[in-house]
């Protein structure tokens, strides 16, 4: 059984974000971090792995600049080895640029099973997946809360908004894994030494046969035009309890007639 | 050129369709072109009268599927329609599983692109310009395509719009054929497993009550459905629950997760990072209860509650309880 986790390495989400004024894109400058939604893919991937007495989890990812750091954070977990697309014209990609980009980079490692988080924490399109997916010729389930591998096909129980609908899918395939499903482990001091050593194969564009007019801002064919300050909400009335603060909120209710 | 001619993906739950399809319907009816709804799953002769009330002309219904899961076949169906000429300048779709698994599979498959997690929609010129609520709401950054190339495919947060009938006309079905698709609709739905809903769906309640990390842990969160049902309203949460597997996705109100904008909007043991305030910041009225007096929730918050949620919250379950 062999799995890609897609890993996108993310400025960390408690450092407030910036927009470049220059292109009203995010910042991404400063060290990234493996982005905490991926973690629950390459915890289920490292699972199944194990499940199926062997194979192994190969992580794909792109950046501008050969970024690394979060990619050493999932082999660090027990990801055998990378792909990473790295490649000053990828900056500015949109989703389906950045799909194009990773469906290529998929496609070399030959995988069983093709896992991604649902959404990303900083772009959270939601969209990248899919389009992975459909790149590749690939049935794919998305919002996956479980999976069962049974031979060539999988069984996944996907979130739905009423509870959840059992899907059977072929594979390979691309699953989306929502956050909380699993329990992603934590990197211990020997996968951290070891996870230095694992290979990480570095790809540019052409590497992959894509045109670079194809990724980056030239090819993402949307644009930010304005930033503007949204209403802001003033603050009301803060009251610290002092074991009766629980009537406020009764004669708040009250006020809006709710109760 | 204006637009002439707008599809919405139409979602139907229980034989009617969803409120955030309608929402979007209610928007589209007002650009003044030709509307047409897209739909799968056998309702579309029970919901097309009602469509028509919302100024929908036409269903374009893709059938029942045949349990397939809906992205692959219904982008199929509508490529196909667009190849053959028949296309929107415009697709607006609702951020929902089925919605954002279509716009995925038909933007690739057309090459283009998504305008995605859209709070706002405006025309401008013959064009659409889209506002998102970024930074935890405190700012709103508009986008546009930047290429003339059709359809123009948008993703819509829920209750960005108020779902209202409007320019009532009677509308017909017409059948949306799936083509052949091979390998990649080959995911199929084998059974189905409903959990009782005993409230309000979340993004459509009038009352919704989340908790986060400041409960502690993970039996506490009873107290915030039971909070929940007293009002009659949703139980919803932060993503830092989520994500410690407390309560499902689904129930994840932030950036990565649901728009809500309720009556009331009470936040329990939720400090407010920004990923959660984009979530509600538009609630009409906010009540914050956080033993931390600096958390940023209350910055947003009508009424604050500087307290222990664990204190805080059985004596109001109490005294709601002692009134009924």
């Amino acid at each position: 059984m062999n799995v890609v986790v897609c890993v996108k390495q993310i400025p960390d989400p408690a450092t407030p974000g910036e927009m470049d004024s220059q292109t009203n894109t995010l910042k991404r400058d400063g060290k990234l971090i493996m982005d905490d939604s991926d973690s629950y893919g390459v915890e289920m991937g490292l699972q199944l792995a194990e499940q199926a007495g062997g194979g192994e989890v190969t992580l794909v990812s792109m950046a501008q600049d050969g970024e690394t750091s979060g990619l050493r954070t999932a082999l660090a977990m027990g990801a055998a080895k990378a792909i990473l697309v790295s490649d000053p014209a990828l900056k500015g990609s949109d989703a389906l640029s950045t799909a194009k980009a990773l469906s290529k980079a998929i496609s070399r490692a030959n995988p069983d099973l093709i896992l991604m988080a649902t959404e990303s924490t900083d772009g959270y399109t939601g969209t990248t997946p899919v389009q992975v997916a459909e790149l590749l010729g690939l049935p794919s389930v998305t919002f996956a809360k479980k999976i069962t591998v049974d031979g060539s096909s999988i069984k996944v129980e996907r979130q739905t908004e009423a509870g959840y609908d059992e899907v059977t899918c072929p594979l390979p395939a691309v699953v989306t894994v929502t956050a909380g499903v699993v329990e992603p482990r934590y990197p211990n001091f020997k996968g951290i030494m070891d996870a230095k050593k694992k290979p990480v194969e570095e790809l540019t564009v052409s590497d992959l046969g894509l045109d670079v007019s194809e990724v980056g801002s030239s090819g993402s064919r949307q644009e930010v035009f304005e930033i503007v300050a949204a209403d802001a909400r003033q603050a009301g009335e803060k009251v610290v309890d002092e074991g009766e603060a629980h009537q406020k909120v009764i004669e708040f209710f009250e006020q809006l007639k709710l109760i | 050129m204006a637009l002439s001619k707008i599809w919405v993906l139409t979602e139907s739950q229980n034989s009617k369709p969803i409120s955030i399809s309608l929402e979007l319907l209610t928007f589209a009816s007002s650009l003044g072109a030709s509307l047409e709804a897209v739909t799968w799953g056998g309702t579309a002769s029970q919901i097309s009268e009602e469509l028509g009330s919302y100024g929908v002309s036409k269903v374009l219904d893709a059938g029942e599927l045949n349990g397939s899961l809906p992205g692959s076949p219904v982008a199929s169906a509508m490529k196909q329609a667009i190849d053959a000429g028949n296309g929107p300048d415009v697709i607006l779709i609702g951020t929902t599983y089925d919605g954002r698994d279509i716009a995925g599979r038909l933007s690739a498959k057309l090459d283009v692109p998504v305008i995605t997690n859209v709070t706002g929609l405006e025309i401008s010129g013959d064009s659409l310009v889209a506002s998102h609520s970024i930074f935890g709401g405190t700012q709103i950054a508009k986008s546009r395509f930047t290429s003339s190339k059709s359809p123009q495919i948008f993703l819509v947060r829920a209750k960005t719009f108020q779902a209202e009938p409007s320019n009532s006309t009677t509308c017909g079905v017409e059948s949306l054929p799936v083509p052949e698709i091979g390998n990649s609709g080959a995911a199929k739905i084998v059974a189905t497993h409903v959990e009782e809903l005993t409230g309000p769906k979340l993004d459509e309640a009038d009352v919704v009550v989340s908790g986060g990390r400041g409960l502690g842990e993970k039996d506490n969160y009873a107290l915030v459905e039971e909070l929940a049902k007293l009002l009659h309203g949703a139980p919803g949460a932060s993503r830092a629950i989520v994500d410690a597997g407390w309560v499902p996705y689904s129930y994840q109100v932030g950036q990565t997760g649901k728009t809500v904008k309720p009556t009331v909007y009470v936040a329990c043991g939720i400090s407010g990072a920004t990923q959660h305030l984009v979530g509600m910041k538009n609630a009409k009225n906010i009540i914050a209860i956080n033993k931390d007096a600096d958390a940023p929730i209350f910055s947003v918050a009508d009424l604050g509650i500087v307290g222990d949620v664990h204190k805080v919250l059985p004596k109001l379950i109490e005294a709601l309880k002692s009134r009924s």
